[in-house]
């Protein structure tokens, strides 16, 4: 099971943050800052696994994460979840978000977090892993798409009529 | 109406969106709160306008402020609102805000259970799609409850991309609702197949989930899973599955046997790490599955130690990482293979990254020795010294100390050496961990009698220089280790150089800082230094010294007097009053030092930490019975106890407190009694807690070691350990030129003193003995201590109500849903009538203001070809039930459950052959006995798989999930009436299989060793009182090396054979080997052998016995005539191996064969028992049982148990049982209890049988 998915920039800002338990949102901050912390202190070449901080999970639970350019991608798990199997599919998200926003960086991110969680909520569905193949994630979210744009076009035709 | 649109479409225009709030934000570094605080105000107004486009906009953004840690439950209606709305837009900005910030006890959730129905039902996927989505992130136990049977239908939808996320969201539903578990798993299990690839690994995915936590009730499944894992190619699915035999292995070896090919296969061939690194893990979960059984797996050993140090050579961090993870798996039970590699895992130690560092640590406490031990802690304290962060030195920290204690400090040589190392380690700054050092130091200074000495003098040292410890604030963790230091010298103080000094040290004013629980301790010792320095100057005519110690105490101990901690102002003052009086006695020149030592004599010894737990429950005694009637709820407020300083309570005001009786005050006086028994700070009067005066003659007579005197006692702040090391070195060189001279036997002598397992290490770990004689003191446990299950689940884990047994599931009808397990389905209501669309929005309100009313009001339009399929799925689904149905006719009439088709000719009778859970076990026993040849896996596991395919179809005629179609059919007449024919055939189909159930529940009794504990959780005995274990394993032969337990059970696929399994428990310390197992064949009885051995031959058992380890081996004999009990003799033989020698062993035995040895246990309906008895072929006859002692389902259950009878019907306190012989007897009892005298009546078609039979029951009763 995944418990949280976060991502956040090279300053600790959340840029999205998924949690699959809840937790008020005090407590979902502190999770996000003592991750951050964790994470930015480490090395560019270590290991990507990190055994878990205090608040989230406890001796079951893995950091799995990613650092693309300024942003860190950081999946928390349990021992379910094949290590590599989730530093995979980190990468599948990356590259759907890629293919999504055409070259994607940290600005998508930030003015369309709503369309970031429609994306992965085609891959991850309460904590447990749906589709793990780019294409069908793709086709999935853009036929969404077209349906939202389609009912908007329709919307503004009715208002102004 | 349009205006209104109109405007809002141009208030719209001048919102700002998200984009616009996200800019802004930005735009506003400096005073970013404030300017939230106006956009959060903007969004209140937004919200309250009536246009939908507005609100949902605003809940957008509130979805944004969300993430940044605004509270915006606030808004909780609003976002139901946007999530009702029709259009799919504003509906997934509605569920994402929901998803990100409902939770269970949000209260609006419960108005959304209908829109959610509709949202699921709704002929858009993508309304589906995204319900379920955030369904999943918020559902409640009601949620789950409501909309179980509708998520259930979603499950078998047309479309993939819905099946996928219904079958995913299960999981959900299982956690918050167990009930739908039973319902559902047969579905579930059917999508494991689906031809779609996503939604065949989200059933996985599911299924995996559950089985973690309860592997054993998926453990059939493991035949299908085989198949999936040799013909699925997606490497996501193919890691769950070999996880999950990760998961089952540990349950069932002989899989593991199974697995093993395929698993090596895929592992040679495999280019993805991931896949490669699970089959290895998995491997390995097999090989320690296997461990005890057989030993000959070392190939596969090697593959996974030779894969894993090509993962840790590997210059990418994280198959490092991982191949240290996995190696430290290995470590456990295959230590030598992993201690091969150590150059590689000491090398990982230097690693800059500290989570490969942590995982290296791990394996370091397999890698020590009793040569290497000193020299890696040495090591580890210079990363102590340099570690940077808290938590890594901690880590350190602990695994010292977990290397150095592990197994009893098997590898500590020199204990003098460990002593200095605690106490470096208190130099450590900050660390959590004192409290752990403080115990070790206890434990080595109590435990290890030699080294008291030095550890007292060492802790003499640490008291002087406790403000090196204590003076810094930061440091307040490794205060705890003077608590230690001060006990050890007050305890051990006869070893004290100087107690005088250490006596000063302890009452110097800056101890007041110290915590409370550590001055206590002060305090106390310091009492027993005082007695100590009395006990010095005995007999010394000049008291001056003693008298200087009373005056010391007399003038410092004040201080602790005004302590605010209780516990250190009652022992000061209390001492202080002693030393005054002693003072006095000493003025007056009487000795009184001997009286003040009693006050300290006796000693101390470790107690196990479980001890307390596994003091056994004497006999007779029921700890939840009340001892007095608990007093009534206004009473209890008198009894409570008070606090000391809490207001008196305006008592005299009651008039009823005048009128207490002398009973009740002698009632009162007994619950305060019982108070002050459970209150652990009450000292009880109780003569054992009472120390016994006695010169323990045991101290003196302990060899007290030499300190080397070239050894300066150190004071703390200088590294001294290595100085250790390098006598160490030296004493070892000496030692090892000594011993060469030395014959080896004396040696021996020496170390036999201690305990058994400190001369078990590895290699020529024999050549170095400890610096001095030590004496590890065991830990006591109490008498007679029970063995007890140490790993309790946590109470709260969810995943504990969905221990739920689904294999009766799997076979048809045999224990199937009852009635009250179903899904609870929307029932229609007539009184609501379809609305107009228009009138639908406003009832929506209404309804969901009223989400305990199930609305029936959703239509749907369906397309034609969606009808179309559902049709044929339909026909389809009709056909599988006509089938069903004709076979469980067949089922109910012979009562024949589906058993493997190779048999089910030869036990077609009118008997019923054993139930589904045998039949299902067999069929799982089938094709986990098939030889490991590949090919011929692969046909088994498709043959199991096929014979298991029509159950999930089978289920289904009993499950409510084929209905739900009928509902949604607009003619509602039309299916409410045929809805109600279908309900009667079920109900009558239900009450028969409810009958089979309670019979069902009757076999439990007495399947297999858990009859005891199974009989309990099914709840047929709910109201009675739980079995006493029982055990049908007899004692066969015992000698001092060996004890070996049997029991004999009828084969029942053939009449002539019976198997005899036997457990050895190897009794001593030594390796058993080489054991062969004989009896001499009578007539009627034959071992069965090998072919081409001769009849007299030994059958090798295929295992050896470590010491203390017991194994079970199973024979098969057979026989010709089993009316008369027989008893074999035969003899094992085997060779006893230590250190020194071996020698060749033979244990003679006596087989009893029993009657009851050749019935099987074997369900049998009452219509067809009746039918046997009034057959007339049976003989009878009876029996009396006098003083029969024990409730009568105890007595059922053990007949049952004993002598493998099960229960066909019982009416109160009467009876009738059923059995049946390996050859086809019945056997049938009629048992009857009235006044401790029971009566069995029995018949059989073979009298001697009967009559032996009877015999051996008798015999049963009479034991008990």
């Amino acid at each position: 099971m995944i418990k949280a998915i976060l991502i956040f920039n090279n300053h600790g800002k959340p840029r999205l943050s998924k949690f699959y338990e809840h937790f008020n949102e005090d407590i979902e901050q502190q999770i996000i800052r003592e991750t951050f912390h964790l994470v930015s202190k480490r090395d560019e070449n270590v290991c990507n696994f990190l055994e878990g901080g205090m608040l989230i999970g406890g001796s079951d639970y893995k950091l799995i994460y990613r650092h693309y350019a300024t942003l860190y991608f950081v999946f928390c798990v349990d021992s379910s979840e094949s290590e590599l199997g989730i530093l995979d599919l980190i990468q599948v998200f990356v590259e759907t978000l890629d293919k999504c926003f055409e070259n994607v960086c940290e600005l998508d991110l930030i003015f369309h977090v709503d369309k970031v969680h429609h994306i992965l909520a085609e891959m991850v569905m309460g904590g447990m892993v749906l589709e793990t193949n780019m294409n069908e994630i793709i086709t999935q979210v853009d036929l969404q798409n077209k349906m939202e744009k389609s009912e908007l076009l329709l919307a503004d035709k009715c208002s102004f009529a | 109406m349009a205006l209104k649109i109109v405007k809002g479409s141009i208030d719209r225009m001048f919102d700002k969106n998200l984009q616009d709030l996200v800019r802004g934000i930005r735009n506003h570094k400096e005073d970013e709160a404030k300017y939230i605080s106006t956009c959060i105000d903007e969004i209140k107004q937004e919200l309250k306008q009536d246009n939908i486009a507005v609100k949902a906009n605003a809940v957008c953004k509130l979805t944004y402020l969300q993430m940044l840690g605004y509270d915006v439950s606030w808004a909780a209606f609003n976002i139901v609102e946007v999530m009702s709305s029709s259009k799919f837009t504003y509906k997934r900005i509605g569920y994402l805000a929901a998803s990100q910030c409902f939770h269970e006890s949000t209260d609006v959730i419960m108005l959304t259970t209908n829109q959610i129905r509709k949202d699921l039902s709704s002929p858009n996927q993508y309304d589906t799609g995204v319900a379920l989505t955030g369904l999943s992130c918020f559902v409640t136990p009601d949620l789950a409850r409501d909309l179980a049977n509708d998520i259930m239908t979603l499950m078998s939808h047309t479309k993939p991309y819905i099946r996928k996320k219904a079958v995913l969201i299960m999981y959900k539903v299982f956690l918050k609702y167990p009930e739908s578990l039973r319902p559902a798993f047969p579905r579930l299990k059917e999508k494991l197949e689906d031809p779609d690839p996503g939604v065949q690994s989200a059933a996985v995915n599911v299924i995996c989930e559950l089985a973690r936590r309860n592997p054993k009730n998926y453990l059939s499944l493991a035949p299908l899973f085989f198949k999936l894992m040799t013909s699925s190619t997606n490497n996501w699915v193919l890691i769950k599955i070999i996880k999950l035999f990760g998961a089952l292995t540990p349950l069932e070896p002989r899989l593991g046997k199974k697995l093993i090919e395929p698993l090596t296969n895929l592992i040679h061939s495999t280019s993805a790490m991931s896949l490669l690194y699970e089959c290895v893990n998995t491997v390995i979960a097999v090989l320690i599955s296997l461990s005890s059984g057989m030993p000959n797996h070392s190939a596969s050993i090697q593959l996974c130690v030779q894969k894993l140090r090509i993962l840790i050579e590997d210059s990418d961090q994280n198959l490092k990482y991982l191949g240290l993870l996995a190696m430290s798996k290995i470590l456990k039970t295959h230590p030598k293979s992993v201690q091969s590699h150590k150059d590689l895992i000491l090398q990982c130690l230097d690693d800059k990254d500290e989570s490969i560092r942590l995982r290296a640590l791990d394996l370091l406490y397999g890698m020590v020795s009793k040569k290497n031990l000193m020299e890696i802690v040495k090591k580890l304290m210079l990363h102590v010294d340099k570690a940077e962060g808290t938590t890594y030195r901690d880590e350190l920290l602990t695994k010292i100390i977990d290397i150095c204690s592990q197994s009893n400090y098997q590898y500590i040589t020199n204990f003098e050496w460990y002593i200095s190392i605690l106490v470096e380690l208190t130099r450590l700054e900050g660390t959590r961990h004192g409290h752990l050092i403080a115990s070790q130091m206890l434990d080595v200074a109590i435990r290890v009698k030699a080294i008291r000495v030095f550890a007292v003098a060492q802790m003499a040292t640490l008291l002087d220089n406790a403000h090196m410890l204590t003076g810094n604030t930061q440091r307040n963790g490794i205060c705890e280790v003077l608590y230690a230091a001060a006990w050890i010298c007050g305890e051990f103080s006869e070893h004290l150089e100087n107690p005088m000094e250490t006596l000063e040290a302890m009452l110097r004013p800056k101890v007041a800082t110290l915590p409370g629980h550590i001055q206590a301790v002060y305090v106390q010792n310091a009492a027993k230094l005082f007695a100590t320095v009395l006990k010095s100057q005995e007999g010394n005519t000049d008291s001056t010294t003693a008298q200087e110690a009373s005056q010391l105490m007399i003038d410092r101990l004040p201080l602790f007097v005004q302590s605010a901690n209780l516990e250190v102002q009652e022992r000061a003052s209390c001492i202080l009053q002693l030393v005054k009086y002693i003072q006095k006695l000493q003025q007056k020149d009487v000795e009184v030092s001997e009286e003040v030592c009693a006050l300290f004599a006796g000693e101390l010894n470790p107690v196990a930490p479980k001890a307390q737990k596994k003091v056994p429950i004497p006999d007779g005694l029921d700890l939840d019975a009340w001892i007095n009637e608990p007093p009534s709820e206004s009473e209890s407020e008198d009894e409570q106890p008070k606090a000391i300083f809490s207001k008196e309570e305006p008592k005299h005001s009651r008039p009823r407190h005048t009128e207490v009786d002398e009973k009740e005050l002698a009632r009162r006086r007994e619950a305060r009694k019982q108070e002050q028994a459970n209150n652990p700070f009450y000292i009880k009067a109780s003569p054992s807690s009472q120390k016994v005066y006695q010169e323990t003659p045991g101290v003196e007579h302990i060899p007290v070691v030499q300190i080397d005197l070239s050894v300066p006692l150190k004071v703390p702040g200088l590294p001294m350990s290595d100085q250790y090391v390098k006598l160490e070195e030296e004493r070892r060189q000496k030692e090892r030129a000594e011993k060469k001279k030395k014959d080896k036997k004396k040696r021996k002598e020496k170390r036999s003193g201690r305990g058994k397992k400190h001369d078990s290490g590895p290699e020529s770990e024999e050549d170095i003995t400890p610096a001095h004689m030590v004496d590890i003191v065991t830990e006591e446990m109490p008498e007679n201590a029970l063995p007890s299950d140490d790993d309790e689940r946590d109470p709260a884990d969810p995943h504990k109500a969905l221990d739920i047994d689904l294999d009766n599931l799997e076979s048809a009808g045999k224990r199937p849903l009852a009635d009250s397990e179903k899904l609870p389905v929307r029932s229609h209501r007539a009184a609501e009538v379809l609305k107009s669309p228009a009138e639908d929005e406003e009832g929506e309100n209404v309804s969901s203001l009223e989400p305990k009313k199930k609305s029936s009001k959703e239509k749907r339009e369906k397309k034609k070809d969606k009808d179309k399929d559902r049709k044929k799925s339909k026909e389809e689904k009709k056909k599988k039930k006509h089938k069903h149905e004709e076979k469980e006719e067949a089922d109910l009439l012979c009562g024949q459950a589906d058993e493997p088709a190779f048999q089910s000719e030869e036990t077609n009778e009118v008997v019923t052959p054993p139930t589904s859970t045998s039949a299902d076990v067999s069929d799982l026993d089938f094709w986990l006995s098939n030889a490991p040849v590949p090919s011929n896996t692969q046909e088994a596991a498709t043959v199991a798989a096929a014979e298991a395919a029509p159950a999930p179809g089978a289920i289904s005629v009993t499950t409510p999930d084929s209905e739900p179609e009928e509902p949604k059919d607009t003619e509602m007449e039309e299916t409410k009436s045929s809805k109600h024919k279908k309900k009667k055939q079920k109900r009558e189909k239900e009450d028969k299989e409810k009958k089979k159930k309670k019979k069902h529940h009757h076999h439990h009794h007495h399947h297999g060793d858990k009859g005891g504990e199974e009989s309990v959780q099914n709840g047929t005995v709910e109201e009675e009182e739980p079995l006493p274990p029982m055990s049908n394993y007899c004692l066969l032969a015992e000698n001092s090396y060996i004890k070996v337990a049997y029991d004999i059970q009828g084969n029942l696929q053939d009449g002539s054979q019976v198997v005899v399994s036997v457990i050895f428990e190897n009794k001593c310390d030594s390796f058993l080997k080489s054991m062969e197992f004989n009896v001499l064949d009578s007539l009627n009885s034959k071992l069965q052998r090998p072919e081409g051995s001769g009849p007299h031959d030994s059958l090798t058992i295929p295992f050896q016995l470590p010491p203390g380890v017991s194994n079970e081996a199973r024979f098969v004999f057979t026989v010709q005539s089993i009316i008369m009990p027989q008893k074999l003799k035969g003899t094992l033989t085997f060779i006893v191996k230590n250190e020194e020698s071996s020698t060749h062993e033979k244990l003679d035995f006596k087989l009893h064969f029993t009657c009851t040895s050749y019935l099987i246990t074997t369900p049998c309906y009452s219509d067809a028992f009746a039918k046997l008895l009034e057959s007339g072929d049976l003989k009878s006859s009876s029996i009396r049982l006098e003083g029969v002692n024990m409730p009568f389902h105890h007595l059922l259950a053990r007949i049952c148990f004993h002598h493998h009878f099960s229960v066909v019907e019982r009416i109160d306190s009467c009876a009738s049982m059923y059995s049946r012989s390996i050859q086809g007897h019945h056997v049938c009892l009629l048992v009857k209890i009235s006044s401790q005298t029971v009566s069995v009546d029995a018949k059989c078609d073979e009298p001697t049988l009967l009559g032996n039979v009877l015999d051996e029951i008798k015999q049963t009763f009479s034991q008990c």
